[in-house]
Order: structure tokens, then sequence, then C-alpha cells
């Protein structure tokens, strides 16, 4: 265990229906840093993401964050340690309005004056959640469903954000929206672990990358070394 | 109009009570997707513990007045303690089991309930101990007893702050949240089963007021009263819509006004061939005609889950 990593996973192995999805990883993730995981669908990402949180049970292997072993603590007591994930398909609470959505993400904290603070703050973070804010969630469109799950897991105010593949579904134009708040919420200094299919998308905004194959991890290295890598260009870049 | 005044009065009465106990029947279903058979057996507990308490506390002197919100406490929480109980015991193992194996388990919780019941209570009617005078009021020769009129605006109000509580407060939106999506409540930091726990210790909660309500305006308790009024009390949910909070109470209390005027008018209608004990068929006959004409029920609009 290296107490410089805000995150680490060791060996990690993941049994999901019945077949061994993740193979044996290891990754880190430093305070501050934004770390993306690409690789193409059913490559375990995902899996990997889901382990984390504490939604799957590893098989074996050690994740430490914050140099304490996950393994004892449930889902929803790793929120409170300062871990969120934004899960893939997005899962926001459609038959709660907006707002209602925001406040389940800070149920972990009490505070009620700093989640008023909190809940304005992610309103001036994304204006088009405040226009809606009396709205049931799932009249939203995907893309404000996006940007409410996000705003949501930061209502937690966590140390490390986990984001499962958010420009899934989305039209271009609102790709591009996200990424811009997430290289925002990264420059702010959050620690953020991101999900990718888009790999050339996840690497520009990325400062480290890891490439999953079929389980297992690739490659790794710089986001922008892994850019210019012949085998991750002709495999996830297109060229 | 007097007849129908009356039956007015009596179904909205009944049917207010139906509306307590459907409620709780709703929230576990809301939240669990299951239908708690053994509920209309918490009712009948709840009586049971009112009565027994009634009769300690009025039998060491107690003055009513004390003794009647204290026999409701007592028979809040044993009532609270046994929905966690079942729920922890009967349930909560068989959270990922096919949908039969809880509804099964669920008849068998009402059985060892009731058995439980009759070797603890015997298999006589309890009385309910007549304490306060049971004044009845004549407004134009339509009566309404105290008894009636205590049950009535308790109910609303109880109705009312559970509504409060679901939609204003912050367990009230982690039971919402739970009910929807159990996995994104998790990954929000909730304690997934102690919010069931708290939704089934609510609903119980309701149902042992119920059964005081119930025993003190027909003035006894027994063993097989759960039964009945639990399947009524299904109906009503169903009616409203089940896992629908407001579906409830307003199936409760259309439940109960059907009931009473089908029951008032039943023997004119047909000529004196069916009397009023025929009551009880009512309430059937309306969860056929909604299984099969509007599955979904009074207030059972489902919105899109996902854009």
């Amino acid at each position: 265990m290296n107490p410089e990593y805000l995150l680490e996973i060791r060996d990690l192995k993941v049994a999901y229906g019945g077949i061994q999805a993740v193979k044996g990883i290891s990754l880190n993730v430093a305070p501050g840093e934004l770390v993306a995981l690409i690789g193409s669908n059913g490559a375990g990402k995902s899996t990997t993401l889901k382990t984390l949180a504490g939604l799957l049970p590893p098989a074996s292997g050690h994740v430490y964050y914050q140099g304490k072993n996950l393994k004892e603590l449930a889902a929803h007591q790793r929120v409170t340690q300062g871990m969120a994930l934004v899960p893939e398909g997005r899962g926001v609470f459609a038959r709660l309005n907006v707002t209602e959505n925001l406040l389940m993400g800070a149920y972990s904290r009490d505070n009620r004056a700093e989640i008023n603070l909190d809940l304005d703050r992610m309103y001036a973070l994304f204006p088009r959640l405040a226009e809606r804010c009396g709205q049931l969630a799932g009249t939203l469109s995907g893309g404000e469903q996006q940007m409410l799950a996000m705003a949501r897991a930061l209502m937690s105010r966590p140390r490390l954000l986990m984001l499962d593949e958010p420009s899934m579904g989305l039209a271009p134009l609102m790709v591009q929206k996200i990424f811009e708040t997430i290289r925002e919420i990264s420059a702010q200094g959050m620690s953020i672990l991101l999900i990718e299919q888009n790999a050339r998308l996840a690497l520009q905004a990325a400062s480290r990358g890891y490439v999953m194959e079929s389980g297992a991890i690739t490659l790794s290295g710089a986001a922008v070394e892994l850019l210019g890598n012949d085998a991750v260009q002709r495999a996830y870049l297109g060229g | 109009m007097e007849t129908f005044l009356q039956q007015l009065i009596n179904g909205l009465v009944q049917g207010s009570v139906y509306a307590l106990v459907a409620l709780g029947y709703t929230m576990v279903y809301g939240i669990l997707g299951l239908i708690n058979f053994a509920h209309g057996e918490v009712v009948m507990i709840g009586a049971m513990l009112a009565i027994s308490s009634l009769n300690v506390l009025l039998g060491n002197g107690v003055s009513p007045l004390l003794a009647l919100p204290l026999c409701a406490v007592i028979a809040m929480l044993g009532c609270m303690a046994l929905g966690y109980g079942i729920e922890r015991i009967a349930y909560r193992p068989l959270r990922h089991a096919p949908r039969l194996a809880p509804l099964i388990t669920a008849i068998g919780v009402s059985i060892v309930l009731q058995n439980l019941a009759m070797m603890i209570w015997g298999r006589d009617y309890l009385p309910f101990p007549k304490f306060f005078s049971n004044n009845p009021h004549s407004f134009g020769g339509v009566i309404i007893s105290d008894i009636q009129l205590l049950i009535f605006v308790l109910a609303l109000t109880l109705m009312g702050l559970l509504l409060l509580l679901v939609q204003r407060t912050r367990l009230g939106r982690a039971m919402r949240a739970v009910a929807e999506n159990q996995q994104a409540a998790l990954l929000m930091g909730v304690d997934i089963n102690r919010v069931i726990s708290l939704t089934f210790m609510l609903g119980s909660a309701l149902a042992a007021l119920a059964g005081i309500m119930v025993s003190a305006n027909y003035g006894l308790a027994h063993y097989y009263m759960g039964f009945l009024l639990g399947l009524k009390a299904f109906t009503a949910a169903v009616l409203g819509g089940i896992g629908n909070l407001k579906g409830a109470m307003l199936g409760g209390l259309v439940l109960g006004l059907i009931e009473s005027l089908g029951a008032g008018y039943i023997g004119d209608l047909s000529g004196g061939f069916f009397g009023s004990n025929y009551q009880d068929v009512f309430a059937f006959f309306i969860l056929i005609a909604v299984l099969v004409f509007r599955p979904s029920g009074l207030l059972g609009e489902r919105i899109a889950e996902r854009a």
C-alpha cells in the first residue's frame, strides 16, 4: 500500500454472472488526478467500478482507499467515506424532482446549511438544472439526466468521483458539455476515475490512462502517450 | 335521504380504517414489490395488545383519558417490533428469491400469528373496555358516535402526517428513492435495510392504531379479525393503485363507502332477496372488477421511468 495514492487497486479479480470479468488488475489514483480507464464494451470496466463502489464483491485482491482496506465497508458506508459513483445509465430517481434528487445525493451528510449552500453551487454549475429544479427527473432529457447524476454525486462532497460512461447515449454537443464540466470539476482539485468508450475524449481530459482488454490491463501511462500510441490509435481511436 | 347520509358517515368511518391498513400494504409493496399478507394480523395483534393493556391500566385505577393514549403507545410499539421482526425473519432472507416464495411465507406468517394470538388471548371474542361515554350525536336524524368521530378525525390526521413524512422529510425521500431504484439509493449512501425496516415499522404502527379503532368501534376483538380486514384493506390498496399512498387513502374511503351504501340499499334494490349481510361481497366484487378492468387502480398511473 502506497500512502501517496487516494485509491490503490492491487491484483483485483471479480467474477460477475459466472464469468471472470476482471482478471487481476492493478491501478491507482493520486489525489487530484483525473485517471481514465478505457477499453471496449465488455472489457470489465463497469464491473471494476461497481466493485469499487461496493455493489459487487471482489473474488480476490485488495482495494485501498485513503490507505484503508475497503473490504469491510458496505456500499452505503463508502459514500460516507467520500467515494461517489455516477452509474452507467445515470440512475436518477425518475419520480423525484431535480431538487429531491440532489438532496438524495447529500443523504450521507447532516449539516443542512452546508447542504443548501452546495445545492446553490450545483445550480450555478448546471444552470439547466436550476431551470428545472421542480421537475420530475424522469421528464429530463438524457443530457440533463447525466448532469443531474453528476451534480447528485457531487452533493455528497466526494474525494473520489467515479464516472461510468458519462457520454453514453448523448448527442455530440451534450457530450462536449459534459466533458467541459468534468474538466472543470477536475481543475478544482477533485480526484476522478473516468470510464469511457470514447477513448479520445477521455484521454484528452485525463492526465493518466489505463487500457483494459477482456478483464486485464494491457497498457498504462500518461494520457498524451496513450493518445500517441499506435496500438491504442488502431484499437480505440479509429486511426 | 337519512339512510343515505347515515350510510355515508358509516362508510367514511369504516373507510378511513381501511385506508390506514391499506397504507401498510401499499408502502411495503412500493418498496419491496411484496404483498405482506401478514399485515392484517398485525392489525389484530394491535387490537389485542391494546385491550390487554387497557384492562391492566384500568384495573389499576389509571384514568381512562390517560389509559387510552397509553394503550395506543403500547400497541404501536408492540406492532412496530412485530413488523420489524416479520421483515427481518420472514422476508429479508428471501429478498432475492422468486416472488412466489415470500408470498407463501407471508401466508405462513399470517397463520402463525393467528394461532399465536389464539393461544395467548383465546378463541372467544374479547370485549373492548367501555369507559368513555359513547354518546351518539344526532344531526337531523343522522347519528354519529364519539368513537366514530374520533376514528375519522384521527385517521385523516394520521394520513396527512404520513403524506408529510413521505413527501417532505429526509426519511420519506429515502423511502421513495429505495422504492424506485435500490442500487442508486445505495450509491447515495442509503442503508437500504434500515429504510425497509422503518417502512415495516411505520406501516405496523398505523396498523396498531387501526386495530384499536376497529375494536373500539365494534366493541370487541377476535384472533381471526385480521383476516377479513386485511383482505379488504388489500382490496382498497389495489383499488387505489398499489404502491400509491394517496391511492390507498382514496381506495380505503371509496371501499368503505361502497360497502356501506351497498349494504344499506341492497335489500331495497333486490326486493329483500339480499340482506345487508352481503356487505362483504362488495369488497371482493370490486377487487375482481379492478383487476379485470383497471389493474393499475384509480391513481396508479406510471410515468416514464427513463427518458
